[in-house]
């Protein structure tokens, strides 16, 4: 025991915290994209790993430039919400795309997706769609040049023009192919929904591991960091108004199946249109969010012109959410009970 | 057993209770001096009528009621009054208390000390003698009791409802006084049962107290219109809303009273007080206190004086180790931070939390990520991330329309909020400036 005079501080309850912190979430995130990038890796070879760490690292030197530059145990980059958004923008990328490009993509997600709204938790978008769609629209032939799963077997394999200089025309001599998406919206030709679930397919780097992704998904919504109401809401709508048109006119329309496990929905359901900053808070809303973002993937994957609709659903979305968010507030606690009458017992 | 009831929402922090929770209530040695402020309660202060000089007796009444909502206070030891003067409050103030010094000859026996034969009282006769007893609900919001049991007009009391949650982390003095004082929570249950005319009494208790649940089970009598029972441990299970929500499955109406839905809601140690001072005469003038927290060298639980002094308190319980450095009055989530070492016990003092330097750790604040979290956590289901950010901007006429008023503080958004945004201590700003703007706006 102390005999001098106790040295205490005056703070404020409550003293007890709860052990998440927003770093910790973060990281959760990242640990769960972990087993996907690993099979994008394996997938796409040292392309794809590349592409992953100029992402990564590209969002973290734009984060840190376009906040004060302070030393790195002080600056936002700690929280690991820019190296998220760059491993994030990576898998949505196809794996020949030159580096150049994808670290243009990067600076625009931190900068225009993210900065310019006021830094994490200010933004309307979803950063890495955010720079996803820039590239989309920059460069709409190296973005939709897909090519053919190789293996482990190809590691060293550059799967494009990765290193092509800015500006100058990428030089293609691989093979390219088409996603299965494609396939089936210009060909009619479905993909086997095995080869989709085991990733046996072309795409961008997260669009070939369902079943990775979706033990990712499972894994942070049993720890509490992922709001499942987002990607469940976003699942049962898109196999509700799929499996409705495919029994409307099957020559057209693939099943259910197809349009759950091809392309980026589940990459975007799970990891992108949960990004709590960019969708709602509440419970209904988020049921709101998930519904409109299943009916525009099936609408611009049916009747658009492009073969995939998730990055642009869940970017309208994203911008619907303030109005959802303010019409679904919850009702309070005693505000909306009924006067309930005694009974005498 | 049956499954145990619960309320939406609400968190699970550590507990903490085993530091004391099978500690034995011990009688603390009287000390030199109490002071006793006159403003213990909810409501007006009391008015005193001694004066420096006096010699007054342990339980005798040093000041009356200062109007409806207020209590007698009544002398906690045998000495002279040395005079009425501005201390040190547990509440941060400076207030006038009336300071006794003990008169170590007396052998403090009780002022007027005899059984009262509540049988043959009529319901008025009752309510007053619990108004003279100076209760006020020892679970730390200290309202004067005979007020709850003083059912408004055109209002029913159907049930009552004894509060033996203790959700606050640390806390245990409601879990001893249940383990040792069953007998006198029940005879205070029967009384507040007749004040009150309610069908049915409910003893609602966290699961985490085992032991008091299977005691007062076998304790309550067969004839006996009163249930125990068990509650999930959850935080804030104990608050009065919360908990009739969880045992009755009704809620009570926003800016309404747990009467409006036909509940009195009274803590389980005020029931044994009541039963005490019916079964021997002794009015609210000694309290069961928890002593605990890591920066304390002996947890104990505590039977003090009112108006005794955090410093003889603490000087009883080993003294303060090295690394303390916030002693709470009520637990970790809603306590009130003490800066001054002769402050007094009150009659609203359910515990003394000391906490170390290692648990005070300043944590950089993030930006709110929106992750909802402190809406899952919020047990009036408002929206904490909204709120935070309308206070952190000080739109305080903004937070109006997002129910502000509703938020009864309990901290559940703060602690859930991984960007360690302090979001309840902004609401309590929020509040305090709309209610002077209201009371401004009365006043023009």
């Amino acid at each position: 025991m102390s005999n001098s005079e106790p040295r205490l501080v005056i703070a404020t309850p409550p003293f007890a915290k709860g052990p998440v912190s927003t770093p910790g979430v973060m990281r959760h995130v990242i640990y769960a994209l972990v087993p996907a990038m690993i099979a994008a890796v394996i997938n796409f070879g040292i392309s794809a790993l590349l592409l992953i760490l100029v992402c990564a690292l590209s969002c973290m030197l734009a984060e840190w430039l376009t906040t004060g530059r302070g030393p790195l145990s002080q600056s936002p980059v700690g929280d690991g919400s820019a190296a998220l958004t760059g491993i994030l923008l990576a898998m949505t990328l196809p794996p020949g795309l030159p580096l150049w490009m994808a670290a243009v993509g990067s600076l625009v997600a931190i900068f225009f997706g993210k900065l310019l709204f006021g830094g994490l938790g200010q933004n309307i978008f979803n950063p890495s769609l955010t720079g996803r769609a820039f590239l989309q629209a920059t460069f709409p032939v190296a973005i939709t040049t897909w090519v053919p799963n190789l293996g482990i077997s190809e590691f060293m394999t550059l799967r494009g023009d990765t290193f092509a200089l800015p500006f100058m025309r990428p030089a293609y001599d691989g093979v390219t192919t088409a996603t299965p998406l494609a396939h089936m919206k210009f060909e009619q030709l479905a993909t086997n929904s095995t080869d989709l679930l085991l990733g046996n397919v072309a795409g961008s780097l997260g669009e070939t591991s369902a079943i990775l992704l979706l033990l990712g998904g499972v894994y942070l919504a049993w720890r509490g960091f992922l709001n499942w109401r987002v990607p469940t809401g976003i699942f049962l709508t898109v196999a509700i108004f799929a499996s409705a048109l495919h029994f409307s006119n099957p020559e057209i329309y693939p099943n259910a199946v197809h349009h759950l496990l091809a392309g980026g929905l589940v990459l975007g359901a799970l990891f992108m249109a949960t990004d709590p900053v960019s969708s709602p808070l509440t419970p209904i809303g988020s049921w709101i969010f998930a519904a409109g973002i299943g009916v525009l993937v099936i609408l611009i994957r049916q009747f658009g012109g492009l073969p995939e609709g998730v990055m642009y659903a869940i970017l309208l979305m994203n911008a619907a959410t303030p109005l959802i968010d303010q019409m679904t507030q919850p009702g309070i606690y005693g505000a909306t009970k009924p006067k309930k009458e005694v009974k005498k017992s | 057993m049956s499954e145990a009831k619960t309320f939406r929402h609400g968190i699970h922090p550590p507990e903490h209770k085993e530091l004391t929770a099978s500690r034995p209530i011990e009688r603390i040695k009287f000390p030199d001096q109490v002071v006793l402020p006159l403003s213990q309660h909810i409501g007006a202060p009391s008015r005193p009528i001694v004066k420096a000089g006096d010699k007054v007796f342990r339980g005798q009444v040093i000041a009356e009621a200062g109007g409806f909502v207020s209590v007698p206070l009544h002398s906690s030891v045998t000495g002279t009054v040395v005079g009425i003067e501005k201390r040190h409050h547990p509440n941060g103030s400076l207030a006038e208390c009336i300071v006794i010094d003990v008169d170590h000859t007396s052998a403090q026996t009780l002022y007027d000390g005899h059984e009262l034969d509540w049988e043959n009282m009529n319901n008025a006769q009752l309510l007053e003698n619990v108004r003279q007893g100076g209760f006020v609900g020892l679970g730390g919001a200290a309202f004067p009791t005979h007020v709850k049991l003083a059912v408004p007009e055109g209002k029913r009391a159907q049930w009552l409802l004894l509060n033996g949650c203790e959700c606050e982390p640390y806390l245990t003095s409601d879990h001893r006084i249940m383990l040792e004082w069953a007998d006198s929570i029940i005879l205070g249950i029967k009384i507040m049962s007749r004040i009150l005319g309610t069908e049915k009494a409910f003893i609602a208790v966290e699961n985490n107290k085992w032991d008091a649940i299977k005691l007062l089970r076998d304790r309550i009598p067969a004839d006996m219109p009163c249930e125990l029972v068990p509650l999930e441990t959850k935080y804030p299970q104990g608050a009065e809303k919360m908990l009739i929500t969880a045992v009755l499955k009704q809620e009570v109406p926003s800016g309404k009273l747990p009467i409006d839905v036909h509940v009195v809601v009274q803590n389980v140690g005020t029931a044994a007080g009541i039963g005490d001072y019916f079964a021997f005469g002794q009015p609210l003038i000694e309290r069961v206190v928890t002593v605990t927290g890591p920066g304390i060298v002996r947890p104990t639980t505590l039977l003090a004086p009112t108006g005794m002094s955090l410093a003889k308190v603490i000087e009883y319980c080993g003294g303060l180790t090295d690394d303390a450095r916030e002693i709470l009055f009520g637990g970790p989530m809603m306590g009130t931070p003490q800066q001054f070492m002769d402050v007094p016990i009150l009659k609203g003092t359910s515990g003394i939390v000391v906490l170390t330097e290692g648990q005070l750790q300043e944590r950089r604040e993030y930006p709110c990520i929106r992750c909802s979290a402190c809406l899952d956590a919020c047990p009036v289901y408002l929206n904490p991330s909204a709120l935070g950010a309308l206070a952190r901007s000080a739109k305080y006429d903004d937070m109006l329309n997002y129910h502000i008023m509703d938020c009864m503080e309990c901290g559940s958004c703060s602690y859930v909020c991984p960007s360690n945004i302090p979001l309840v201590q902004r609401f309590r700003v929020a509040k305090g400036l709309l209610r002077e703007k209201q009371a401004r706006e009365k006043v023009t």
